[in-house]
């Protein structure tokens, strides 16, 4: 008896588990827009006439699980593709829509339903849908397809990428001029190719500033854990750095909680965080005074926006990679908090801005190219 | 560095990691002694988040500084309430506990989740303006070297859950009560022909466990996270259950696992920064909480023996 409940217990251990991973980043949107947009889009297709250009053309975006609303970037794409329709004359619905994803087994589905219903442009917005998308573009090689943050091959198929270590390397700069103790800090989710970005561009901007501010590297190896992020935090906090750069998602909340405390303790303590992909102001609000000195933030919007553009204009780059970088407003610094974000600061961080838009610096976004970008300097 | 500031780093990061997993062990221990296993812990757990955050960003004008100490105790009134969904099923319908706690891990996570989808409109709450920050404990702070390592910098409620620790203790070994309780998950018909009601014994606990989970799940949300999402409460209610087995279902072995945990993890963190284990490479510091776990399991603790009747639902009358 007692091996057999032992037996159902693991069993149940591992049904449980299995159960909150997928459930991580599942959005339980329970709206049944999805479905009424799908009669709505059926509908439509009939009625479409050829009144002006626009009319003719309707593009699609399928969501990961953190679903539209995920004040991350499935919520930035569809800020995007909502003022793509808007100055196009479109309605939701009508020219323009989301499907959403409430697990990994949506996305085909998702994206074959979008196919079916004649869109002409259709996202998949996270490197999660990569492999699906790549199978259903495959399959319909007239409908043309854009990819958010991977890159998949295929002549109907456009790759959508941020050059992330730029924007890393302009709050770096920040970081550098408001640091006071000479050291700063990043706390990274997994360490990935992805996350090295982020990594090696601040590394390189607080280089830039000045060589001798040492940069403290640690990474909770997971995104949605809030526990080791506030962790490392307090240590780094404890020996004397004053800024953190999060890259880390849900776990750079404990980044926040710790500095917030530190800031409740004491008022004038000089700690900051840099936040990521959005900005995160909001985060960093404790009473009258805000943690968050800056955000590196990921224009999807900026990248949606002109992708549709070019495929409403015929000249949808299939088969291209895209790197949207500073130049084409991919990335960019967040200057929400005033009072931390000095003119100072502002003024450095436009002028490094400057310089890599017209080339004199290389941002590097590997190890390697980071170990060469210090010996250059 | 010397020895007591690499200690002075060490602990207040241990104590808060520990304190959200102490509570809800806690739970787990009454459930499980009594003879309901308690899967849900990790559902009471999200329970208890949910409401202590929703309800700390509600009324956070109106409470002022002492919102987080009665958020918390709203958090745990709820989450023993919607325990009391596991001992029906469990209990008195005689259902399958694991299936039941699996049951309470789906709805718990689903329903903070809806919710605050309907009440926000976003897939997460906003940070809260009242949590928990750290203190200086009173009196206790000044004492020399102790105080600053122990209690400077630290949340009052991480004693709070080490008090509790030691209440539990006193009341499941101390008091006729907790004999009671016992012996429901030992040896549940003898416990029924010399008196006891076996189900009001066993409603009690899960609801005992459930008022704990809830705890440990607002406190970790008001020390640590901050705001709800999806992602706040993720395997912490597992670690708990593992430090109950691990604290062979005692609320002081419960403790020491789950303070066990907390170092463990903290030393992995905090380890690049101390001296003799500065050269160790970061993947050794990393896996090293589990290492150690595995290692204390199988050597130090020694065979872990469950409540005999842990399981398995009473069915008056029958042998």
């Amino acid at each position: 008896m007692l091996k057999k409940n032992r037996f159902l217990l693991l069993i149940g251990l591992l049904l449980s588990l299995s159960f909150v991973l997928v459930a991580c980043g599942t959005a339980d949107n329970e709206e049944d827009t999805a479905t009424d947009t799908e009669d709505q889009g059926q509908a439509n297709e009939g009625e479409a006439t050829d009144d002006e250009a626009a009319s003719d053309f309707s593009v699609g975006m399928v969501t990961d699980v953190g679903g539209v609303d995920d004040k991350s970037f499935n919520q930035s794409a569809w800020e995007g593709l909502q003022a793509f329709g808007e100055e196009n004359g479109m309605e939701k619905g009508k020219g323009f829509d989301y499907a959403q994803s409430d697990a990994n087994a949506d996305y085909m589905p998702n994206l074959n339903r979008l196919v079916q219903q004649n869109y002409n442009l259709i996202y998949g917005i996270g490197y999660k849908l990569a492999e699906d998308l790549g199978k259903v573009a495959k399959q319909n090689p007239d409908t043309n397809f854009a990819i958010i943050d991977s890159v998949v091959e295929g002549e109907n198929v456009a790759s959508i990428t941020f050059k992330e270590h730029q924007g890393s390397f302009l709050v770096g700069v920040a970081a550098a001029l408001k640091s006071e103790s000479g050291k700063v800090g990043f706390v990274g989710g997994e360490e990935s190719p992805l996350i090295k970005k982020f990594e090696t561009g601040f590394r390189a901007g607080v280089a830039a500033v000045d060589p001798s501010i040492e940069v403290n590297v640690q990474y909770a190896e997971s995104f949605a854990d809030a526990t080791k992020g506030k962790a490392i935090a307090s240590n780094m906090y404890n020996s004397g750095i004053d800024v953190i750069y999060h890259a880390s998602g849900a776990t750079g909340n404990g980044v926040f909680s710790q500095a917030k405390d530190i800031k409740n303790g004491n008022p004038d303590a000089n700690v900051w965080v840099i936040g990521v992909d959005r900005d995160q102001y909001e985060e960093g609000e404790i009473g009258d005074a805000n943690v968050t000195l800056t955000s590196m933030i990921k224009r999807v919007d900026v990248a949606v926006q002109s992708v549709s553009k070019q495929a409403l204009q015929g000249e949808f780059p299939g088969g291209e990679t895209l790197e949207f970088g500073i130049e084409q407003d991919g990335v960019g610094v967040a200057k929400t908090n005033e009072e931390a974000y000095t003119a100072e600061i502002d003024a450095a961080v436009e002028e490094w801005k400057q310089k890599i838009v017209d080339g004199e610096i290389e941002v590097p976004s590997t190890e390697e190219e980071l170990t060469t970008f210090l010996e250059s300097l | 560095m010397t020895f007591i500031d690499t200690l002075q780093s060490i602990i207040p990061i241990a104590l808060f990691y520990s304190a959200p997993l102490i509570l809800t062990s806690l739970g787990g221990v009454f459930s499980e002694r009594s003879g309901v296993v308690n899967i849900g812990l990790e559902g009471l757990m999200v329970m208890g988040a949910f409401v202590g955050i929703v309800f700390n960003l509600t009324f956070a004008e109106v409470f002022g500084a002492v919102t987080p100490w009665i958020s918390i105790l709203v958090a745990s009134i709820v989450g023993a309430i919607f325990s009391l969904l596991h001992a029906v099923a469990s209990v008195t319908f005689r259902a399958d506990q694991v299936v039941s706690g699996v049951a309470i891990n789906f709805l718990a996570l689903g329903l903070g989740v809806f919710l605050t989808k309907q009440w926000y409109g976003k897939g997460q709450t906003d940070m809260v303006d009242q949590p928990f920050y750290t203190t200086d404990i009173w009196l206790l702070s000044d004492i020399p070297i102790v105080g600053p390592i122990f209690f400077q910098g630290v949340y009052a409620v991480s004693y709070v859950a080490i008090l509790l620790a030691f209440v539990a203790w006193y009341i499941l070994f101390k008091t006729s009560f907790g004999l009671r309780l016992r012996s429901v998950g030992e040896h549940p018909m003898a416990a029924d022909t010399n008196g006891i009601n076996v189900y009001l014994m066993r409603y009690i606990a899960v609801f005992i466990s459930g008022a704990l989970g809830g705890l440990g799940g607002s406190v970790f949300a008001l020390t640590i996270a901050f705001n709800f999402s999806q992602a706040t409460i993720v395997g912490q209610g597992f670690m708990s259950l593992a430090a109950v087995i691990f604290g062979k279902w005692h609320p002081l072995g419960a403790l020491g696992a789950a303070l066990f945990f907390g170092f463990a993890q903290t030393l992995s963190v905090v380890g690049s920064s101390i001296p003799f284990l500065a050269d160790v490479p970061s993947v050794y510091l990393t896996i090293a909480p589990y290492l150690l776990t595995i290692l204390a399991l199988a050597g130090f603790i020694g065979r872990a023996e469950a409540p005999k009747a842990n399981g398995q639902p009473y069915i008056k009358g029958s042998r």
